[in-house]
């Protein structure tokens, strides 16, 4: 029997196990999943000296509170997130980008995320959880991944498995930068909107509703206007394509997204700008930038580069 | 075949076969999906095919549009005969508690249910595509009599396992599910199941589907 292992006394709002995803099965019909933003979670990994696609738990404004029973380990939190260690002394007031040791009894209270959506806390260790083609990955709408696809709930158990004895303290200069321009290639139903709900998109600020979720985020602003036919003929997804249904706000799929959808595509944000955008909290405000192929590509590169750099200065 | 290669975003071909619904486009694009699969490409990492479009996803660590593009172009594509095709039949149960649309219907399409099930039952449905959902096939045609529209407010959920009918085409919920279409009855078979790894999908695209009507009580039996 494992002795390590994490009591829930709170879940939080949205906690779930991710690790990076699982390809080749959207004609299956089941998506990536994986966690949101692929930076912080492979950096959450490196700062506790794991592989940088080991299991973490991700979680979404409010954060879990954890009690830990069992032999010392490090953990670490990535994002932009409030939270504190409870020790039987003393409270620390915890950093992100930090690793922290926890002994037996210690509480780990994940309070929130500041002005951004997701965090991640990845333990020096395995999280001891199932994988469904790979992937630990929780897609709580098919039940697919760790703990059955469901969230992590208040009152249960998850336990750790194979803890790193050589704990050692890892730390990362980093902040997160937000963005508010978002970066999109023209999408393929690009000329089923009016000159001016063309223009529209690429010049007017889109506020993120509350209507947002692993799944999608739905934008609020000027109506884009539809010309030719609010619906295609059913056809495939991919996180970053922009839709806009017959009421005129578009709606970008985010990890989570049905692998099949009708409404027209106006665009698709593009790869180097996924993982800040869905950072954005609800009520923040938005404006779409056209960009080339080309550009894109090049982008994507730097980005990329610059995630491998953070990686590697972690030692 | 492929009528046009484009881009969608930085990470995907979007391969457009036509803007017609048939079998003929829809068994190219399934082709095409079939003999890519077998090739086993290095960074491409999902396909989609749908009713006469397939989107190829890659990593765009390893591979781009311009050498994914090149690679599909001088690909050698599967014959018609090596098609692989499954029969499958799916045992439906029309119940009151399970056709919840049926009412409908029989006002939108002007003909009573026996007539209704009488036009689906026994029929040969083809799978154009499986997704949305995990597991959920579109399968068509349905006979031009049976063609309604979509609720016009969609249902928060629909019961798994719930046969729906929409324009020319039938669906099954693998699970609850938010969703439009008319419901006419319930299947108690599995559809989709997610510990199978090898072959969650009982049906797939290509295959042909056979519903056949069954009575309650085989409805429950077939359930234990």
């Amino acid at each position: 029997m494992n002795k390590n292992y994490f009591e829930i006394k709170r879940a939080g709002i949205n906690t779930t196990f991710q690790d990076q995803g699982r390809g080749n099965l959207y004609h299956i019909g089941i998506p990536f999943s994986g966690a949101m933003d692929n930076r912080n979670f492979q950096i959450s990994n490196k700062l506790v000296g794991n592989e940088v696609n080991f299991p973490i738990i991700e979680f979404a404004y409010q954060g879990p509170l954890l009690k830990y029973f069992g032999e010392n380990i490090n953990f670490a939190i990535t994002g932009d997130v409030k939270f504190i260690i409870r020790k039987k002394k003393n409270t620390i007031e915890g950093k992100c980008y930090q690793s922290f040791a926890l002994e037996n009894g210690d509480e780990l209270d994940i309070i929130s995320t500041n002005k951004s959506v997701y965090g991640y806390l990845a333990v020096s260790g395995e999280f001891d959880v199932n994988y469904q083609w790979s992937s630990c990955s929780v897609n709580t709408k098919a039940n697919i991944g760790a703990n059955n696809g469901k969230k992590i709930e208040d009152g249960q158990k998850i336990y750790i498995l194979n803890i790193n004895k050589n704990l050692s303290d890892k730390k990362l200069n980093y902040i997160n930068t937000k963005i508010e321009n978002i970066r999109v290639i023209q999408g393929t139903n690009f000329d089923y909107f009016s000159d001016e709900g063309k223009k529209i998109f690429f010049e007017k600020e889109f506020v993120i509703s509350k209507l947002s979720d692993r799944m999608g985020m739905r934008l609020e602003g000027p109506k884009i206007e539809n010309i030719v036919d609010t619906n295609i003929k059913s056809e495939g997804l991919l996180k970053g394509v922009i839709q806009v249904p017959a009421d005129g706000n578009p709606i970008i799929m985010l990890s989570d997204h049905g692998t099949i959808g009708g409404y027209p595509k106006i665009g698709v944000v593009i790869s180097a700008d996924y993982d800040k955008l869905v950072q954005l909290t609800p009520g923040s405000k938005i404006k779409f930038k056209k960009v080339e192929l080309a550009d894109a590509e090049t982008l994507f590169k730097l980005y990329d580069l610059e995630t491998q750099n953070l990686i590697s200065q972690i030692l | 075949m492929i009528k046009n290669i484009s881009n969608l975003g930085d990470a995907a071909l979007y391969c457009d076969f036509g803007s017609e619904v048939n079998k003929e486009i829809n068994s190219k694009v399934i082709r095409y999906f079939k003999s890519i699969q077998k090739e086993n490409i290095d960074g491409i990492n999902n396909l989609t095919p749908s009713y006469n479009k397939l989107i190829i996803s890659f990593d765009l660590r390893k591979k781009n549009f311009q050498m994914i593009k090149k690679l599909i172009e001088n690909l050698n594509i599967t014959n018609d005969d090596e098609l692989e095709t499954n029969r499958i039949k799916i045992p439906v149960c029309c119940d009151e508690n399970f056709s919840l649309d049926i009412k409908r219907l029989e006002e939108k399409l002007k003909i009573t249910r026996d007539k209704i099930y009488e036009k689906f039952f026994g029929k040969e449905f083809f799978c154009y595509m499986t997704g949305f959902i995990a597991g959920m096939p579109f399968l068509g045609d349905l006979e031009n009599e049976l063609q309604a529209k979509r609720l016009e407010t969609p249902r928060v959920k629909v019961p798994k396992g719930s046969v729906g009918l929409t324009e020319q085409f039938a669906n099954v919920y693998t699970f609850e599910s938010p969703g439009g279409w008319n419901i006419i009855g319930n299947t108690p078979q599995v559809i989709f199941d997610s510990t199978n790894e090898n072959n969650p999908n009982l049906i797939n695209p290509g295959d042909v589907v056979t519903f056949e009507q069954i009575t309650k009580e085989q409805y429950y039996n077939n359930n234990e």
